[in-house]
Formats: structure tokens, C-alpha cells, sequence
């Protein structure tokens, strides 16, 4: 997903003070919203909706629209603002910021935290409203003293004058500031001059994160608030055709079972009374036509779909009569699997509904949808909807959900509860609970000239839409083609002369979404691993080949020889040892791995070391970037090692960690992140680490065995002797 | 009614001895440090101190604690001034932090048997907790760095007396380790 233009638009911002002293300052881009969104709120009023606040105690408090989810723009975005600001960093504390259009995603022109877009979409916004701050306060200041502002300098939140030696504190000067207009013209900092971004930064959340104290949304709690558990149907779709409660209803501590939309909900005093009563509820299901679906079924259909070419998505060139006069022709197969996102913390919604009125407490990144999508279930206007954003024990995209499942069904449930009321979903519902990252299986075809080098390239992929029906579907799918389900395969960065890639999106009951790098997520594996294929078919190492095709793309060539000499390429590894390398261009952003990885008697792979190239335009806080490159290798190595969500007669067969499982410390490599000093616009960093590692591991995979992986997750029986590299 | 310690101080709960301490703890008690992440001990968010023991609070009845000493994350220092803690603050471990309050309690459990772990030990000590943010490397270094900071001395006995007085003697150098500055953390390294 690429972001529309930004320039050109206008902003305002405004000052106000508020209540017992102090300045806020909000700012609002009118017109966005209306250019970005096909339900554009009219403008709102401006004020109370701050997006920071100085208080007369020189506490500064910053709002934020995004959500903190692991990623770290609780401190990104703060380090942004008080780029200009100056302010006392001690002083600095964050809030999440409530619903309304003010807070809408510069992007997107709705409020949501994703695509890796926080800190590229917010890069001028939140240094303009630390500027604008910083302007009136000096102005302030100047005013008392009488003096020119521009003799005025700020540091840690002190306005000093020079020559009169005078000094007054943001704190002091807050009321008299929040009375000033903001200047037209708002100039920011010349990038050399950055004091703040560029420095690694501890982060804002760490210490409650290390105590206890760090609010989710299971760690809500209300006066008078009820626990309800949903027995959801076991098949997608599927409807509660009738249910028996007497025994749920004989558990002490349940006060009631009532049916909603999507199954039966045990409402009680606390989360383990609900959980026993839903234990002992008898439900006959009306499964509906999901109830025939099979994983196994779908990989034969899938596969044999792919042999016919779909709906084309790129074309350059001559592909197929390239093909046909190549000196040698390379094809595979290769698939993965449903995935589940997993998040820590399983989904959870604190509804509490009143006759006019409703406040949400939850772990989101889908606030403007969630609001909308509730206020058709409460039967109220989305304004008089409020949604406290919590700190999401995970997100990865699921918590993003274009049907606000996990909200709608609280509001439904609230609806009976008669009390505030907190959906809990166990760890089994949130594996079994659909809206997977979608299965997929791509087709190969490439042809090498007699000195091996790629002249042709075509890519057959089959898998679900994910944008369709979404907010997204505007402007991601076009023409039959989801960009999504193409993105990084029809937009290589290799350069070879005849390429196509076409595309199947076949409809099936299974819920699909979003989940860390999206489409990235099964073409990084694919392309990568056939990319090595075709390398070895024509004679070539997989880096000096990759080093030939990427002569036109400086930064990611810069990435691979950087991986390349840290990790030692081409120097010898202990016995037993393989390296694999992959490059993907994801998010805007570029990153290159080296995996070195073995592979025991018995199959199992162990992975030693990730060496790790980012190249992410110009990096806000160094210490995230590297956070975000770790935790997305290892996040990646679960999909390229542990997890596959299977189906067969429409019921999901993993439930819980044991047939979920997530990679472990004891499986966890070494990882080196390098990142690139770069003087380009920040682009994303939450997902780019993700593709490349599956496809650099199995191509050290090959290195050490000379087996190929062409499915994930990896098999330990495709690996042993006897066994084959793809069945 | 059931009567344990916890975090130091006597707690009676009139909750069905049969319900997991998890819930006691985050609904009878209102101490929700301690997470909820998968019901059958196989992720660890959940890890409790039971007399200086490891233990998944997920599946063990409250009945199991009667008359024992259970510790929280809360009652692990009340200042961020444990080891763990110290160093989970310097190496920037968390990234969504839920997981967090479990990777911390068994990392002390650790240090409080194996003062100088090596790596295995680490291994061993912590693969039964998950991070599916991945911060696994930041939590070796940062165990390795507790040890170093000393967490031999802060026991993670069943004595809550020995824990509350190296809590004290460590709370000297508390705001150094907390408090948020802008500074050079030796961890991103930047290509040349």
C-alpha cells in the first residue's frame, strides 16, 4: 500500500487553554480526510482534541494517535514533536488520544496504526505542532519581557533571553501562550540540526512494562463490570441453531447465557465462572457451507489452478517467448500456509453501553472503523461513541479488523449484559478465530541464457483477496488485481527483461487479514527462495547474481554487499553450517539477510545467526529500528519453522500453543542489525525485517543439504535423508 | 477462604479454592501484572513466584498456595530497583510488553539459583516463556546484565524479608537506572 501524496495540503493549528492553566495545542488538516476517505466526518471543532498539553507543573503530555503495540511510537512519535518543542524529556509524558477525525492517520484519513506508516505518515505533522508549541511559548515569553522573540532561545523547556539574563519556564508560560496565534508559517529544524531524532532513545514505556503497571485492555476493569466468554461456531459462518444453558446456568458466579450473532455468550462475575459455564453448554450449530472446507482439498485446487496463468498483474516484455528460446528453463511450486497472528495478549473488548451514550476500552488499531462499526450495533451515532485505547499486547495486524469483530461482538453482548462488560476470548478462541494471513501457492517459471543469467521470469499466485471489502479496497484493488496479494513480486527490484506476473483470488469462507507484511509475507519466501533456484540452475552464486540484477537499485545493493562482507559470504562455515542470503523491498523500505542455519540427523534446523542490512530512510530512534529488525526476524523464523493453521471439514485443527507453537529462546540465533545512515524521507521498519528471513534460511537450508524448502512451515521430514525436498 | 502471603503481606480470598491463582490474583486481588496469555502453561506470561519457585499461575488451583508465599511482579521491588528489572530498563527489552511480568519473574527465579548463568542455563530457564515480539536476544543480554548488576544478592526466596532489604539497599541508584534520558545506549549499531 503506497502512500498518496502529502504535499499541498493546508493545516491549522490552534492554541487553548485549559482548564487550572496551561497551553494545548491541537492541529487539524482539513480536507484530507474528505480526499482519503469515502465516508469523510465533516470537520469537527477543533478544541478539546490536543495534541499536546503543558501544564503549569511544566508536565508535558503528549497525545498519540497511533497505537502502541510493541513498535515503539509512544516514544517515536514524542521524540518527534520535541525535536521542536524542547521541552524537558523527563517531562514528557504519552496519552493515547480518544477518537475523532483530528487524530485521523495523515495517510489514510482514518485513525489506525498500520502498514508501517506511523512514523512516515506523522514525520512533519507531529515536528509542526512541537514547532508551533515552541513558537507561541517563546512569543509568550517575549511579550512579558518585551522584548524580540528572536532573541529568545529555548533549552529542556527554559526560554532564556541573552541580554537581559531573564529565563521562564514552559510551565510559567503556558496560560499566557495558550491566549497567542500560532504563526501562519510554522519552519522546521534543517535536519543537521536535529538534536533528538537520529539518537537512540530509551523508550517512554519500558518502566511500566517492567512492573506491572502497564495497562492492556484485559487489565480493565469497572465498577459493576461483568466477564463474558462466546461460544463461537466451530465452523466459519455458521449459525447457533439452538443451545441448552441449565448447567452454564447452574455455575456459580454466571448470571446469564444469551444468544448474539455469533454464538452464545456466558456472562458472569469474573472471567473463570464464565469460562466453566461456557464449558457446559450444549449448542447445536447450523455449520452452514464452510463446513466442507479442507486445507489438504484447497492446496490440490490451489495448485491446480496455478496452472493456468491469471489475471495479469505485470508485464514487461517478451515472458513467454522469452521463456520458450531461454537456454534453460527452471519451474517450482511453492506454498504456505493460513497464519495466525497470535498476539500475547488474546483479544478482549470492555463495552459499556448506556441509553445514549458508550465508552470502549480496548487494544485497537482501528479506531475510526471500530467506532463506526459499533455505532451500527448500539444503535447510537459513531459521536457519541468513545474509545479508550489501551497498550496492545500485540497487534500484527489482527487487531486492525475491517468487521471490528472482536468490538461488534462485545457491543452485542453488552446489549444483554445490561452492565459494563468485558469479552474475553481464551487462547483457543483467538487461534481458531479466523481473519488469518490468507494461504497461498505460487506457480514459478524462469529461463536463464547460456551464461545464466535470468531472462525470463513468471509468477502464477493463487491466494485470497485481503483488501477486498475493506476501507482499503478503494484504491489497493484495481482491475481484479489485489495489490497486496502481488506486492513485492510484481514489483521486483531485480532487473530482468521479460517478467510476468499474473493472479487467482479464489472465494472461500475462511476469514483472511493483515498480518505483519501482508502480501510481502508469502512473496519474500517464494521469490527469494526460486530467485536462489535460478541462480544455482544457471551456475551463478546466489549473491553475485543478485549483485548483477540490482546494478539499478544503489540502496539495496549497498544492503546486499553490506550482508554480504559481515556475514563473511563465501568464506568457509564449520561443517555442517549453511548461509543463505535474501534482499526484499517492502514498506518503502529495503532489507537484506544472511541466515546461517544447519540442520541435525533428524531434520530439525537450527539457526545460528541472522546478519541484517535496513535501510529506512532517515531513523528516529536507531535503538527501535534495530528492536523492530530483531523482533521481526524472530517473528518470521515462527512462520518459516512452527505454524500453519489447517482446516478439514471447516474446523481449524490448532488451538493452542502446543499445535501453535512459537518459537523459544532456546531456538532464538544471534542477530547483527546494521542500519544504514540515510538522509531520505523515514519509511516503514514494523514489517520490512519479516519477508526476508524464511527465504535466507531456506536458502541456507540448500547450501548445507542441497535440499530445497518450497513449503512452509519447514518439515524436519523433508529434510532427512530419506525424505524428499518437496512432495 | 483461603490465607497466603503475598508480596510480603496476608491475603484471605473467598474465591472456590478450585479457581487458578491467575484469576485470584488479577480479579479477587486487582493485581494484573500478572497475564493471562494461554491457560496450560505453555507460554509463561503467567509466572509467579510460589516460595521462591517458578510456577505458572495459569494452572495451579488457588488451594496450591494456601499458607505459602506467592510473589508477583508487583511485589518484586516497589521502585523498578530489582536487577532484572534495572537491566530490562537499560537494554530496552519490551516491545508490547505482555509477556514482560512473566520473562521478568523467571528471570529472576534464575539469577536467584545461578547467580552467573551461561547461556544455556538461560535456555533452559527461559524457553518456557514466549515472546511473540521476539525480543529474545534482548532478554539474554539483559539477563546477563542483571548478573552483572547483581541480582546474586536479591533472592528470589521464599523470604520476603531478604527481598524487601536488598530491595532497599538497591534503591540508592533506582533513579539512575529509571530515569528517561536521552543518551547513547551502546545497542544500535550504525553501518560505516
Amino acid at each position: 500500500m503506497s502512500a498518496p501524496a502529502m504535499s499541498n495540503r493546508r493545516s491549522f493549528l490552534k492554541t487553548s487553554a485549559v482548564a487550572g492553566g496551561g497551553l494545548i495545542v491541537a492541529f487539524y488538516v482539513p480536507g484530507v480526510a474528505a480526499a482519503l476517505s469515502s465516508q469523510a466526518p465533516p470537520p469537527q471543532p477543533l478544541l478539546p482534541f490536543a495534541y499536546v498539553k503543558i501544564a503549569p507543573d511544566e508536565t508535558v503530555t503528549i497525545v498519540s494517535n497511533h497505537s502502541e503495540m510493541g513498535q515503539g511510537v509512544y516514544t517515536s512519535l514524542p521524540m518527534l514533536l520535541n525535536e521542536e518543542l524542547q521541552a524537558d524529556w523527563s517531562k514528557i509524558h504519552v496519552e493515547s488520544a480518544p477518537v475523532d477525525p483530528v487524530y485521523n492517520h495523515p495517510v489514510f484519513g482514518m485513525q489506525m496504526t498500520g502498514g508501517s506508516t506511523t512514523t512516515a505518515g506523522e514525520w512533519e505533522h507531529y515536528r509542526k505542532i512541537g514547532a508551533a508549541a515552541r513558537l507561541v511559548l517563546v512569543e509568550a515569553a517575549a511579550q512579558q519581557w518585551k522584548v524580540d522573540a528572536s532573541t529568545c532561545r529555548v533549552e529542556k523547556g527554559i526560554v532564556f533571553h541573552g541580554p537581559t539574563s531573564k529565563k521562564a519556564s514552559y510551565g510559567s508560560l503556558a496560560e499566557a501562550a495558550a491566549t497567542l496565534t500560532v504563526p501562519a508559517t510554522v519552519p522546521l529544524k534543517d535536519p543537521k540540526n536535529f538534536t533528538l531524532i537520529g539518537k537512540p532513545t530509551r523508550r517512554l514505556d519500558t518502566p511500566p512494562k517492567t512492573n506491572g503497571t502497564a495497562q492492556f485492555g484485559l487489565d480493565v476493569a469497572l465498577p459493576g463490570m461483568l466477564t463474558a466468554v462466546v461460544a463461537r461456531s466451530p465452523v466459519f459462518g455458521g449459525k447457533v441453531a439452538s443451545f441448552d444453558a441449565t448447567e452454564a446456568q447452574q455455575v456459580p458466579g454466571v448470571k446469564a447465557v444469551v444468544q448474539v450473532p455469533t454464538g452464545v455468550a456466558v456472562i458472569a462475575e469474573r472471567f473463570w465462572p464464565a469460562k466453566l459455564g461456557r464449558d457446559k453448554l450444549k449448542i447445536k450449530w447450523e455449520e452452514g457451507e464452510s463446513a466442507n472446507i479442507s486445507t489438504t482439498q484447497m492446496l490440490a485446487d490451489f495448485s491446480a489452478q496455478s496452472a493456468s496463468p491469471g489475471t495479469l498483474a505485470k508485464k514487461t516484455g517478451d515472458p513467454q517467448g522469452a521463456l520458450a528460446s531461454a537456454a534453460k528453463k527452471i519451474t517450482a511450486e511453492y506454498d504456505v500456509p493460513y497464519l495466525a497472528h497470535a498476539m500475547m495478549e488474546p483479544l478482549n473488548c470492555v463495552v459499556d453501553l448506556r441509553a445514549d451514550s458508550c465508552e470502549i476500552w480496548t487494544g485497537t488499531q482501528f479506531e475510526t472503523v471500530d467506532r463506526a462499526n459499533a455505532a451500527k450495533v448500539a444503535g447510537i451515532p459513531p459521536e457519541k461513541i468513545q474509545i479508550h485505547t489501551t497498550l496492545l499486547g500485540g497487534g500484527f495486524g489482527r487487531r486492525a479488523n475491517p468487521e471490528s469483530d472482536f468490538v461488534v461482538e462485545a457491543v452485542h453482548v453488552a446489549k444483554a449484559a445490561k452492565a459494563p462488560v468485558k469479552v474475553v476470548w481464551t487462547r483457543e478462541d483467538d487461534t481458531q478465530g479466523g481473519w488469518y494471513r490468507p494461504m497461498w501457492h505460487d506457480r514459478f517459471a524462469a529461463g536463464v541464457d547460456a551464461s545464466g543469467n535470468p531472462v525470463a521470469w513468471t509468477h502464477t499466485i493463487v491466494g485470497q483477496s485481503i483488501l477486498t471489502g475493506t476501507p482499503f479496497e478503494g484504491f489497493g484493488v484495481k482491475d481484479g488485481i489485489d495489490s497486496a496479494s502481488v506486492e513485492g513480486a510484481a514489483d521486483l527490484l531485480y532487473g530482468i527483461p521479460n517478467l510476468q506476473v499474473d493472479l487467482h483470488s479464489p472465494k472461500n469462507g475462511v476469514p483472511v487479514q493483515w498480518w505483519r507484511s501482508v502480501g510481502h509475507s508469502h512473496t519474500g519466501f517464494s521469490v527469494e527462495a526460486f530467485f536462489d533456484e535460478v541462480a544455482h540452475a544457471g551456475g551463478k552464486d546466489p549473491y553475485q547474481l543478485r549483485r548483477t540484477l540490482l546494478a539499478k537499485q544503489p540502496r539495496m545493493l549497498a544492503l546486499l554487499d553490506l550482508v554480504a562482507q559481515k556475514s563473511g559470504w563465501g568464506k568457509p562455515l564449520p561443517k555442517g553450517v549453511g548461509r543463505g542470503i535474501a534482499t526484499h523491498f517492502s514498506f518503502d523500505s529495503y532489507v537484506a539477510q544472511v541466515v546461517e542455519a544447519s540442520v541435525e540427523e533428524n531434520g530439525n534446523v537450527r539457526v545460528h545467526r541472522v546478519i541484517c542490512a535496513v535501510d529506512c530512510g532517515r531513523v528516529v530512534n536507531p535503538d527501535t529500528v534495530k528492536a523492530q529488525m530483531e523482533g521481526g526476524i524472530n517473528f518470521g523464523l515462527t512462520a518459516a519453522l512452527k505454524t500453519e493453521i489447517t482446516l478439514e471439514n471447516g474446523r481449524v485443527q490448532q488451538s493452542n500453543f502446543h499445535d501453535y507453537p512459537m518459537l523459544r529462546m532456546f531456538e532464538a540465533p544471534v542477530i547483527e542489525v546494521f542500519i544504514m545512515p540515510s538522509e531520505e524521507k523515514p519509511t516503514g521498519v514494523g514489517e520490512p525485517s519479516v519477508p526476508p528471513v524464511a527465504p535466507a534460511l531456506a536458502n541456507a537450508i540448500f547450501a548445507v543439504t542441497g535440499k530445497r524448502v518450497r513449503r512452509l512451515p519447514i518439515r524436519p521430514s523433508d529434510l532427512i535423508e530419506k525424505g524428499q525436498a518437496n512432495s | 477462604m483461603t490465607s497466603f502471603v503475598l508480596n510480603g503481606k496476608p491475603v484471605q480470598v473467598d474465591v472456590d479454592p478450585a479457581t487458578p491463582l491467575l484469576w485470584v490474583l488479577r480479579e479477587s486481588l486487582g493485581l494484573t501484572g500478572t497475564k493471562y496469555g494461554c491457560g496450560m502453561a505453555l507460554c509463561g506470561a503467567c509466572t509467579v513466584h510460589l516460595d521462591g519457585e517458578a510456577i505458572r499461575s495459569c494452572v495451579a488451583p488457588l488451594s496450591r498456595v494456601a499458607g505459602k508465599h506467592v510473589k508477583t511482579i508487583e511485589g518484586l521491588s516497589d521502585n523498578l530497583s530489582h536487577p532484572v528489572q534495572r537491566a530490562w530498563i537499560e537494554i530496552d527489552v519490551p516491545q508490547c510488553g505482555y509477556c514482560q511480568s512473566g520473562q521478568i519473574m523467571s528471570a529472576a527465579v534464575l539469577l536467584a539459583k545461578i547467580p552467573k548463568p551461561t547461556d544455556k542455563d538461560i535456555d533452559e530457564a527461559m524457553s518456557g516463556n514466549i515472546c511473540r515480539c521476539g525480543t529474545y536476544p534482548r532478554i539474554r543480554r539483559a539477563i546477563h546484565r542483571a548478573a552483572e548488576l547483581g541480582a546474586a544478592k536479591v533472592s528470589a526466596s521464599n523470604e520476603p524479608e531478604t527481598t524487601m532489604a536488598s530491595g532497599i539497599e538497591l534503591a540508592a541508584t533506582e533513579s539512575a537506572a529509571t530515569s528517561l534520558v536521552v543518551e547513547e545506549l551502546s545497542g544500535a549499531e550504525v553501518a560505516r
